[in-house]
């Protein structure tokens, strides 16, 4: 069979590094003992243990490339959430945290199955993507990316400076962002939620056959779902991965 | 269960029941909002196509629509809930028609009830276990009309066992003579679900 | 629009507690209205009082799964609504 026959264990590892993204995020990196490797998009379960046994658990996206040693997951944290301000404010170099995957084969991509590939983020819904993008630029692959990245503001978009640098050395990197909230008074790009409209200007035609995936709060995935599909897309290309009511 | 990892310094966000300890069942803890479970998709059923049916082994089945349902006399009802994913809410105010109400001059020799919900949710109670003011069809909680993902228009509430028996978007109650295991009790789930004797699983 | 409805891909993890191969690949057919997709293309409702799975096209439960965690761990697993699951 495709794919690795194992079953789904429990580990611990190790926080080697935290570095705040935005004022809402963070990055943990971890050194995981018996990593067997990611494909990306793939995802963990992470698991908090308190004292007296009560446990939480939550999905988080592996955001570094599958040729990163280290685990990077992107943490947003949500004011009444229960296990993002543990893992955002809480957790400091040398902790542990009980995670196990990769999970999700279904949500992922390999440079050579090609494209073109229409990425769509919505806010933390990046982490799946950015681990796909930095993957295409580990092989040096040359599959054409178009990456449409919603934030709330200029200073909420997750890994803008690197998006940047990688779109500026590459030409089949395109990365167009959409500010929904507050603009820079400079700022000439879109300023609404994604909808149709805008998707039809940014997205692939149809004719190209691109390989979509769609990641973020639930509302703007299935309101991206729904208008590639309007626009004529085949709906076997596009993968969508809600993060639903606990983030992720 | 062995101690296995400990996730230094997390507490989770429960509360502490303040001197309430005794209403908490085993097992459980306080929470502050109201979390919601779904097996399915929300149901939408707009109110001009709902009705609230009582059938199976009875002479006469009943059923009522929106407005014959909110014209029964209804009552104010004070309640703690517990879940049985350990979580419990104290004092929940509801507003709802007693199923006593509902099954009013029915004449039945049924021992069972199977509540059948939008969706196709199940649950199964003993009927002296959803009558004798046990049990409400609740239209209102916390002064408002019933939350869709709470379960409105209208669920089933017997608070004394553990709230997966309270039927969300609940559309009638069925007489039965046999016990008939619903959605969570042919998977598992106890088939009584007393939280003060932790009946959560099958063989508790 | 449903906050608890999620991609399959959200129950692979407690899928994968059971199965041991790459579940979100597997194809599986729908017994009430026959539609077969990936399990990931599939809507996953994911809570801890159990997973259930159901058709993108008819939202008939293609997988229920119930986990106890204590001693001892039992699983129940219903997969009535499968016509039949493709692997690669």
């Amino acid at each position: 069979m495709a794919g690795t026959v194992r079953r789904l264990t429990w580990q611990v590892g190790e926080i080697v590094e935290t570095s705040p993204q935005t004022p809402r995020t963070k990055s943990l990196f971890l050194e995981v003992p018996e990593w067997r490797g990611h494909r990306a998009g793939q995802h963990v379960d992470v698991r908090l243990t308190a004292e007296d046994g009560y446990q939480a658990e939550r999905s988080y996206s592996i955001a570094s490339a599958p040729e990163n040693g280290r685990v990077e997951l992107v943490v947003e944290r949500l004011d009444d959430g229960e296990v993002s301000p543990y893992l955002a404010d809480e957790l400091r170099d040398g902790d542990g945290l009980e995670l196990r995957g990769p999970i999700g084969g279904w949500f992922a991509w390999d440079a050579e199955e090609g494209g073109p590939l229409l990425l769509v983020a919505g806010g933390s819904g990046i982490a799946p993507l950015m681990a796909m993008v930095r993957h295409r630029k580990a092989t040096g692959s040359d599959t054409p990316v178009r990456l449409l990245y919603s934030s709330r503001s200029y200073e909420e978009i997750i890994f803008r400076q690197e998006l940047e640098t990688l779109a500026a050395d590459d030409e089949t990197l395109e990365v167009i962002h959409t500010l929904t909230r507050s603009q820079p008074e400079s700022w000439r790009g879109y300023d609404r939620r994604i909808d149709e409209k805008m998707l039809r200007k940014v997205a692939h035609a149809p004719e190209e056959h691109p390989l979509a995936f769609v990641c973020g709060p639930t509302p703007l995935v299935e309101t991206v779902a729904t208008a590639l599909v309007h626009l004529g897309h085949d709906p076997a290309r596009i993968k969508t991965e809600r993060f639903g009511p606990t983030g992720g | 269960m062995g101690k296995g990892f400990i996730s230094r310094g997390f507490r989770g966000r429960r509360r502490e029941p303040e001197g309430a300890s005794e209403r908490v069942p085993p097992g459980q803890y306080l929470v502050d909002g109201f979390p919601v479970l779904s097996a399915g998709p929300t149901p939408r059923t707009p109110l001009s196509e709902w009705s609230f049916s009582v059938e199976g082994e009875i002479d006469e089945p009943k059923s009522w629509s929106w407005e014959e349902f909110r014209a029964l006399p209804s009552e104010e009802i004070t309640r703690d809930i517990h879940c049985v994913t350990k979580w419990s809410k104290l004092d929940t105010t509801w507003e709802g028609v007693s199923v006593d109400t509902l099954l009013e001059g029915v004449e039945t020799a049924a021992g069972y009830v199977l509540a059948f919900a939008d969706g196709g949710y199940t649950t199964n109670l003993p009927l002296e276990e959803v009558t004798g003011g046990q049990a409400w069809i609740a239209h209102t909680y916390d002064g408002e009309p019933l939350a869709p993902e709470h379960g409105g228009p209208a669920r089933l509430l017997v608070p004394h066992l553990y709230l997966w028996k309270s039927a969300k978007w609940v559309r009638g109650l069925r007489l039965l003579n046999q016990d008939e295991p619903g959605f969570w009790e042919s998977l598992g789930y106890h088939n009584h679900g007393d939280p003060w004797r932790e009946q959560r699983y099958w063989g508790d | 629009m449903d906050e608890q409805r999620l991609d399959g891909n959200a129950a692979a993890g407690i899928l994968e507690e059971i199965f041991t191969f790459e579940i979100t690949t597997a194809r599986a057919a729908c017994v009430h209205c026959g539609a077969a997709g990936e399990v990931g293309a599939q809507m996953a409702y994911v809570t801890e009082i159990g997973t259930v799975l159901r058709c993108s096209s008819c939202d008939n439960a293609l997988i229920r799964i119930v986990r106890q965690q204590s001693t001892p761990q039992r699983y129940w697993l219903d997969l009535k609504g499968i016509e039949y699951l493709q692997l690669q």
